[in-house]
This record gives structure tokens, sequence and C-alpha cells, in this order.
């Protein structure tokens, strides 16, 4: 159909310059728009860089739920969830009394790989079902693959009710529960 | 209506659509009749695979309920309720272990083949991307199936992006879409699984075939016919010319055939082996739970227990990378030059040896030895004649040994963990005061239990574990005392 317009517009230069003009205007525009268009979208996809960490105060329940010399699992709701979290955002732990007010609360997490380490009273001990990392009754490491001792959630007694500062899954490079 | 009308239809959708034209430049291409070959049905079986996917998955997605709080109902009601929802979700399971079953052959017969060589660099490439894609497949179609193990599954896939410098907990958070494995998890990876990877898949494979259409098809590799950058073309193109047959119908029935077998292997593992899971609810509070992956990521899981601690990290990042450049520049590194497997003895136990090393660490991964076995201390008693004839004190000893979970990692005729060394005849290996000293310090593996064992208990277990050894061999004996000194 447009055989014969190149031909024609190699003859006329101010032509090509008009063409050449549009074309570049239109890759431009294009540029532009095509930017616009994708701020919003990386910047709804990448929400979740705004935040570093995410931290609450949560109730874990009555000092008496917890006796003295003992490890016992709790489990709260995560402060941050959405309706349709279902059973996910319950999360436990592991709160440990050594005695009065003094507590060690930690994650169920394993450091090694993130499975839910299992308490073992008679040997004091934390067991990983995944890679067999073993932790001593006051969290550090006691064996097997893990890097470093159980991630420990802060903790204050507030009205005779325990409460932890968590919320997000600690991981090595955020170990804050 | 005649055969005349019916031709003249046919004739004026040809004239439209061009249909002729197209199946002569595609479908029907000159292949090198050699290439009509057994080993080379495992491409198109890969894509027929993938064609069942989307039809089952699409069936799936009729009924699943991607959100966090009805998936795994959801995958019950499949299973039960929906009629052949079970079948279907049976189906797509197997045809997934097909997939990526039939895939790898596929890639071991490219390799062996030499077909990634020059003039192919980019077939071998896109191919490589897509195996990527399909175990990414793998990975999110196993969270989706959500269960205690996909769960935990993502906790670890968190853990390990985790590890990343500088910006882990940013990655974590973008992996998870969230601060914990909740809702929004589940949505991203259903739409990684439904959307996103699927549609790489779809225009990866169309740049695969057209590269099998503009590159051709690898003639069937001749010992000592080497392939040159100056000569290949040329050659290959003259060997199409001479020798080439059109790819359907003359050298598309071992695919055919191939093709049909692979289908009535799906419906028939899914008939007899039924559906995968979906095994507990996703509840974390449920914590006795011992999460093992799909059996593609078996290796990889039990590769995390056998590396050592102190590399583990820079492998885990690094190790990937390292792999995934070498396959990618493969067939630079290797591009011309003999094709022919009979030639080739590094790539053939290459070949060999990554698939020994990956089979061994799956099947080390289906009974993984490395993990405690949580029950043992109260599930798995003493064996009676360990007990008979013995002196309360070792009595008592035996009673530490079980109720101290010693067993979770020690077995004790034969039954009990295997993280730690049989306890049967320890007494030959081990002195009073190794036994004593490794009970209380630890070491090597083992935890040290001087907190949680008073000095009766360790005595009492010691006297246990001193009678452990067969009545014909004799006790270990520190070799600084003299033998005939006895304590």
């Amino acid at each position: 159909m447009a055989v014969h317009e190149p031909q024609q517009s190699q003859t006329t230069p101010p032509d090509i310059s008009r063409r050449g003009f549009l074309f570049a205007l239109g890759v431009g525009l294009n540029v532009v728009a095509a930017t616009l268009v994708a701020i919003p979208i990386i910047g709804y996809v990448f929400s979740s860089f705004r935040y570093k960490t995410l931290q609450e105060w949560i109730q874990l329940g009555p000092l008496a739920n917890f006796p003295e010399g003992q490890t016992r699992l709790a489990t709260y709701r995560n402060p941050f969830t959405s309706p349709w979290d279902g059973s996910t955002a319950d999360i436990p732990c592991w709160v440990r009394r050594l005695d009065g007010e003094k507590f060690q609360v930690f994650a169920i997490n394993c450091t090694h790989l993130g499975c839910p380490v299992r308490w073992f009273q008679e040997s004091g001990l934390f067991m990983c079902p995944c890679h067999g990392g073993v932790y001593y009754a006051d969290g550090s490491r006691a064996s097997g693959p893990p890097p470093r001792g159980l991630f420990e959630y802060e903790y204050k007694v507030q009205n005779g009710h325990l409460w932890v500062l968590g919320g997000q899954l600690p991981t090595l490079s955020s170990p804050e529960a | 209506m005649g055969p005349g009308m019916l031709r003249s239809v046919a004739l004026w959708l040809d004239q439209r659509l061009h249909l002729t034209r197209l199946f002569a430049s595609t479908a029907g291409h000159s292949v090198p009749a050699s290439a009509h070959s057994w080993f080379y049905v495992f491409g198109s079986g890969t894509l027929l695979c993938f064609v069942i996917q989307v039809v089952t998955g699409i069936c799936l997605a009729f009924v699943y309920a991607p959100t966090a709080n009805d998936a795994w109902t959801s995958l019950l009601f499949l299973n039960y309720q929906q009629p052949l929802g079970w079948f279907l979700r049976a189906m797509h399971y197997w045809g997934s272990n097909f997939m990526v079953a039939v895939m790898t052959l596929h890639m071991v017969q490219v390799f062996l083949f030499g077909a990634y060589k020059y003039p192919r660099e980019l077939t071998w490439i896109s191919g490589c991307i897509l195996l990527l894609c399909t175990l990414g497949m793998a990975f999110t179609g196993q969270i989706l199936r959500f269960d205690e193990d996909a769960y935990w599954g993502l906790g670890i896939g968190a853990s390990i992006t985790g590890r990343t410098p500088f910006i882990g907990s940013r990655l974590v958070h973008l992996m998870l879409a969230g601060p914990i494995i909740a809702a929004e998890t589940l949505s991203r990876f259903f739409t990684l699984h439904v959307f996103v990877i699927p549609g790489l898949i779809i225009a990866l494979v169309s740049m695969h075939l057209r590269l099998v259409l503009t590159a051709g098809i690898n003639e069937y590799p001749q010992p000592g016919k080497l392939v040159r950058k100056e000569t290949y073309v040329a050659e290959y193109e003259a060997l199409v010319h001479t020798e080439g047959v059109p790819f359907v119908p003359r050298a598309i029935g071992k695919d055919l055939i191939f093709s049909a077998l692979l289908m009535v292997g799906i419906l028939a593992c899914a008939a007899v082996f039924g559906p995968s899971g979906p095994s507990g609810p996703p509840d974390p509070t449920q914590i006795n739970t011992a999460p093992r992956p799909d059996f593609y990521f078996l290796s990889l899981f039990a590769l995390f227990a056998l590396l050592p601690p102190y590399s583990e990290t820079f492998l885990l990042l690094v190790g990937p990378v390292i792999a995934i450049a070498f396959l990618f520049l493969l067939p630079f590194l290797s591009g011309t030059g003999e094709k022919s497997p009979r030639r080739r003895p590094v790539a053939v136990l290459s070949v060999m040896l990554i698939l020994l090393v990956i089979g061994l660490l799956a099947y080390l991964g289906t009974y993984s030895p490395w993990s405690p076995q949580m029950d043992a201390w109260s599930g798995a008693p003493t064996p009676v004649e360990y007990v008979k004839g013995r002196t309360p004190l070792e009595l008592q000893g035996a009673l530490v040994l079980q109720n101290k979970q010693c067993r979770n990692c020690h077995s004790l005729g034969e039954e009990g963990g295997r993280r730690g060394p049989a306890l049967d005849g320890v007494a030959t290996r081990l002195t009073r005061d190794q036994l004593i000293r490794q009970v209380i310090q630890g070491g090597g593996n083992m935890p040290a239990y001087g907190k949680n064992l008073a000095p009766h208990e360790v005595t009492a277990l010691v006297a246990f574990m001193q009678t452990l050894h067969q009545p014909h061999e004799a006790l270990a004996r520190d070799a600084t005392v003299p033998a005939l000194q006895k304590r």
C-alpha cells in the first residue's frame, strides 16, 4: 500500500525531518507515559519495602499461666492481621519463667531455617524436627546447624500480665520476633 | 454438504488463514531423519505435561479458594465433595511429577547429545530458564496446597531469603507480602503460580520452539563428527536438504507414542496413588509437625542438614547463582567440537555424578537421619535383653536414658533417632570416664547435659551404658592405664 512513499520521502528532506520528529516525539511521549504508569505499579508491588520492622506490644496472659522454673507454649494473634488470615495469624512462642518477673520468651522458629522447635522438659532442650538443631533451656545453641541461639522477644510485665514485643517472622537479618 | 462444497470451504479458509503455509513452515518443517529417535521424545513429552498442568490447573482453580482462611478447607472439599475433584488434584500432582521427571530426561539427553552447542546456544539457555520456571511452579504449587508443610516450607524459604546481607529483611517481607506468613502470602504465591510463571513459561516455550525452527533440531550425533563454527550451518542445511524429512508426519511418530504413554502413566498414577495431601491445617500453633518438602526439593532439604554450618549462608546464596551461571555459560564454554557421548567421558561422568548426588541426597531426605525422633523417648521402650539381669543402679540408669530423651537421637536395638551414634555397644567404644565427660560436656554434635543431670543420675546412666556390649566384647579401656590394673 505505502510502497512508493519511502522513495518520495528520500527526495524530500523536509518530510524526513517531520516524520523523524513525529517518531521521536512519539517514542519520547511513550517513555514518559510508561514511566508514569510504572511508578504506581512498582510502588504497589514493592510496598513492603517501606517498612522495616513491624512490632507491637502483645499480651500473652496473666503471670499465673506461667509457673516459675517452667517453659510453656503460649500463643497470640499477630497484631498485623487481615480478616482472611485464618489460623495463620495465630503465632506460638515459648515462655520460660525463671523466677518472679524474670522471663525469657523465645520465637518458635529455629534460627537455622525457621521450623518449629519443640521443648523437652526432662532433658531441658529445644529440638527442631527439620535438620536436628538443638538449643539449651536458655535458648542458646547446643548443637546442629543453627548459626545462633533462639530468637528472643522483648518482654515486660504490666498489671500482672506478660507482654511481648512482636509482630514479624524473625529471620537472621531481622532477629526481632 | 458435498465433498466439493467442503473443499471450497477449506480453500476459502486456507486463503485467508494461510494454514498450509503455516504448516509447512512449522510442524511440517524438515528435520534430519536421524532425529526420529526414542531419545528425542522428551521435549514434546515435557510440553504435553505442561498442557495437562494448564488444563487440570484451570479446572482446580474453578473450585480452589485462594485465601489463607479457606484454601485448606477447599482442598478437602475438592478431595471429598467435588465430583472427581480428588482425581483432578491427583492428575495435577502426578502431572507435575512427570513434568519434572521428563524435563530432567530432556535436559540430560540434550546435554549428552551436545545439542546445546553452536548454533543452538539460545535454545539451551531458554530451556534452562524453563527449568527454573518449572521448579518455581513446583515450589509455588506446593505452597498452594496450603497445609502445615506449605506453611513451614514458606518459613524455610523466608529463612533462606533472610540470610541475604543488607536487604534480607526487606526481601523476606517482599516474599511474604507482610511481616508474617499469612493471607497476603498465599495470594502472592497464587498469583505467581497461576499468572506470572505460567505466562513466562508460555512465552519461553514459544521462543524455545521458534529456535527449534530457526536453529534446527540437533542431528543424532556421530562419534568423530566435530562441530566447527565455520562449516556447521552449511553442513546442517545440506543434511536437512538431502536427508531431511518433514517433522509431521515423518518424524513425530515416536513423540506421539511417548506422549500417549505419558498420559496413560499420569492417569494410572493418579488413579492408583491419588492426590497428595493436604496434611494438617496451616496452623502454626500445631507445632507437633515434621515439615518435609515435596520430592523435587528433598535433595535440597537434605543438603541444608549436611552442609557445614559455617559455609551454609555462603553456599545457599552463592551456590545457586554459580550453578545457574554455569548452566547458562555452558554453550559458550564448550560450544564446538565433539557431540557424541561416546567421545565425551567427562560429560557422561558429570551427568552420572550429578544424578547420583541428587538421588542420594533425596534418599537421605526421605528418612532424614539428622532429625531427632521426637517420640522415641516415650514410644520406643528399652529392649528387654538390655534390662535383664541388671543391677538396680543399672536399671535406674536405663530409666534416666529413657526419661532424658536420649533415645530421640540415639537408637537402642535399631529403635530411636539416628542423629547420634547407636548406643548398642557404646561400652566397647568409650571408657567410663569418657562416657561421663561426653554426657556432661557434650561435644561432637551432642548437647551438654551437665545442667540437667544430677550426679546420681549420671552415675546410674553411665553404669547402664557400661552394660551395653555383647558378652564376648571387652569394655573400652584407657590405654594409659595398664590392662591388668583394672578399676
